[in-house]
């Protein structure tokens, strides 16, 4: 029949879209599915979107600290010899001065970063070498350093993005236009 | 020579001795731009009584050995002469330890507004990566309609666009955040930004082709080397003046400037800027990466900080004369230097050569770029007196280079002495530089 040539609404729109798509696409782009960049899509947000299975408690953390970890940024994360290896526990008020050394206790706003920077660069001289309970585990041992979680807590990722940071709240947005 | 004589306050003066008349536009020997726009006869009555310069020369000048002989053949890839060797980048970890490497341009070598690539200024958090062009790869995913892969050569193949830009890291000129000026060059002080054409294809492109989600208010761009740095960028900035450059200068990119493909955002502090990029994936909500949640937001005074601070505002900085280059004798000197700012174009730039008591408007070298270096020249005579030399400039957007009493009113100052130029004290210090000429043409970094 005829009338069978006639494309319905929904697969005329189709078409247009198509048509659209067509005509902003000069064809050098690679067409991929999420799946084939899995393993380069690492980036975790503040909400935990992205957070991998898997989990780690800070005693577990320790031992990989020591092992990994340590000769970098000293014992229990107390910072390395040399300036440029930083601590990882401590920190001083942000009111003693603009240059306040930033530390995860008294700086970043989310917990999320530490999972997220641990994963993606560290060991420095071989990243993305730790596993994801690798990656949790030393994330764990980091808070619990901090007093930031308990000495038995797991992180995971329901409980990571949790985590409230001591100075989340005390950023300014000078350019909000911008954004 | 004759001496100078010291020359206290004159608007316009007449030099002596029948000289073409000199317009001096603030007092301590500052001259009118407009002596630039006429004769050499005009900028030869700059230098008044001490217009003859050379007595009888004491030896007849005769051909010099390198023009008797057949020179030598020409090398495929050019480099500069060797009397230019000491013309290099200053480099904050030449051992490679495992840490931030930063390598900072001698501004106060060189002229004109484009950085050879050679000496743009790099910093690499993870080293240098040595990757293969044919193997790069830049996805786009996320939110967008259909994820895309390109290569060096399908970008290449887009019609592309180039333009000028300065980058400067967030921690240029960190230094100044010292209470005590460190005596050191314009290199150590200021070397941290540099400025080249670049060329590339609008990120915009890219995204429209990709089909952005609007509900997408952010990307986060990641490079491919060892700290896999990322950034959040606005979907906004990316829409404005984004660029994915593969070409600085007219050449591919240098491997310490993201070979092949870098992320150029105009404008916006060096760290966004992000080089080797592989990814660059919309979402809904900036990531708090490591580099902005830490390094690249500040303290202010009182403990609040800011985050998310990326624009670049407007400075300048005075290169020659400048520390390290001391003046041999008084006469005709040029004031000279670079100024620029994340807002748009330079529309003035003001010199002192007092202090900042009295100010003339320098003559700004064309074509003047939105977003990029932007060089002012401010006829001088020196005539043998102290004098302190100091630029601010102006941009298009009504922004204002803000007095150092201003700026630390404002951002601060480091509690602790800063014993080093490689120190980060704070970020995005955009105040005046002051140079201070004693009377034996001796160059010192002070705060005036």
């Amino acid at each position: 029949m005829c009338m069978r040539r006639i494309p319905t609404a929904p697969a005329l729109a189709l078409v247009l879209a198509a048509e659209a798509a067509l005509a902003q696409d000069s064809g050098l782009g690679k067409p991929l599915s999420e799946s084939d960049i899995k393993q380069w899509d690492i980036t975790i947000l503040p909400d935990g979107t992205n957070l991998p299975p898997g989990s780690g408690t800070p005693t577990q953390g320790a031992k990989i600290f020591a092992e990994k970890c340590s000769a970098c940024h000293g014992e229990a994360g107390k910072g390395g010899v040399a300036p440029y290896y930083p601590a990882l526990v401590g920190g001083q008020p942000l009111t003693n001065g603009i240059d306040t050394v930033k530390t995860i206790a008294n700086y970043y706003a989310y917990a999320t970063t530490i999972f997220d920077y641990t994963r993606r660069a560290m060991p420095y001289n071989m990243p993305r070498s730790l596993t994801d309970d690798e990656a949790y585990s030393l994330t764990a041992y980091i808070l619990a350093l901090n007093k930031l979680i308990g000495e038995n807590d797991v992180m995971d990722a329901k409980t990571l993005p949790q985590v409230k940071m001591p100075n989340r709240d005390n950023f300014i947005m000078p350019y909000l236009d911008q954004l | 020579m004759a001496p100078l004589i010291r020359e206290e306050i004159m608007s316009k003066s007449r030099c002596r001795q029948g000289a073409p008349l000199l317009d001096f536009v603030a007092s301590n020997g500052l001259i009118h731009r407009r002596a630039l726009l006429g004769s050499g006869l005009t900028i030869a009555g700059a230098l008044g009584a001490a217009g003859s310069l050379t007595g009888a020369a004491a030896e007849p000048i005769v051909d010099a050995p390198w023009s008797l002989a057949v020179g030598e053949v020409m090398p495929p890839l050019q480099t500069p002469s060797p009397f230019e060797k000491g013309v290099t980048r200053a480099l904050s970890n030449p051992n490679g330890e495992f840490r931030t490497s930063h390598a900072r341009t001698p501004h106060h070598l060189l002229g004109g507004t484009v950085t050879p690539n050679g000496l743009h200024f790099s910093i690499n958090h993870g080293g240098v990566p040595n990757i293969d062009p044919a193997e790069h790869k830049l996805v786009i995913h996320g939110m967008v309609r259909r994820p895309l892969e390109f290569t060096l050569e399908s970008l290449s193949r887009y019609p592309l666009v180039t333009r000028m830009a300065f980058v400067e890291c967030a921690g240029n000129s960190a230094p100044m955040f010292s209470k005590e000026p460190l005596q050191t060059t314009v290199q150590m002080l200021h070397g941290l930004v540099s400025n080249a054409e670049w060329t590339g294809v609008p990120l915009s492109t890219l995204l429209d082709e990709a089909g952005i989600n609007p509900m997408a208010k952010w990307l986060v761009a990641e490079g491919g080397d060892a700290q896999f740095l990322d950034r959040s960028i606005p979907v906004k900035k990316a829409y404005d003046d984004a660029l994915i450059a593969i070409y600085q200068n007219g050449e591919h990119l240098m491997p310490g400037n993201g070979y092949p493909m870098r992320l150029l955002l105009p404008g916006y502090q060096g760290n966004m800027n992000v080089k080797y990029v592989r990814r660059i994936k919309a979402i809904n909500q900036p990531a708090y990466s490591y580099f902005e949640t830490k390094n690249y937001s500040q303290i202010l005074p009182g403990g609040k900080t800011w985050r998310f601070h990326f624009l670049q505002e407007v400075k300048s900085f005075i290169t020659h004369p400048s520390f390290g280059l001391s003046l041999k004798d008084p006469g005709l000197y040029a004031i000279s230097g670079l100024a620029y700012s994340g807002t748009g174009r330079i529309s003035k730039v003001m010199v002192s050569a007092d202090g900042g008591e009295s100010w003339g408007e320098a003559a700004l070298q064309g074509p003047i770029h939105e977003k990029a270096f932007t060089r002012f020249v401010m006829p001088w005579r020196w005539g043998g007196q102290p004098a302190i030399l100091q630029s601010r400039a102006y941009d298009g957007g009504g922004n204002v280079q803000p007095l150092r009493a201003e700026f630390v009113a404002m951002r601060g100052e480091a509690t602790r002495p800063v014993t080093t130029p490689l120190a980060f004290p704070n970020q995005h210090y955009n105040s005046i530089t002051s140079w201070a000429v004693d009377s034996k043409g001796e160059i010192k970094h002070v705060y005036a």
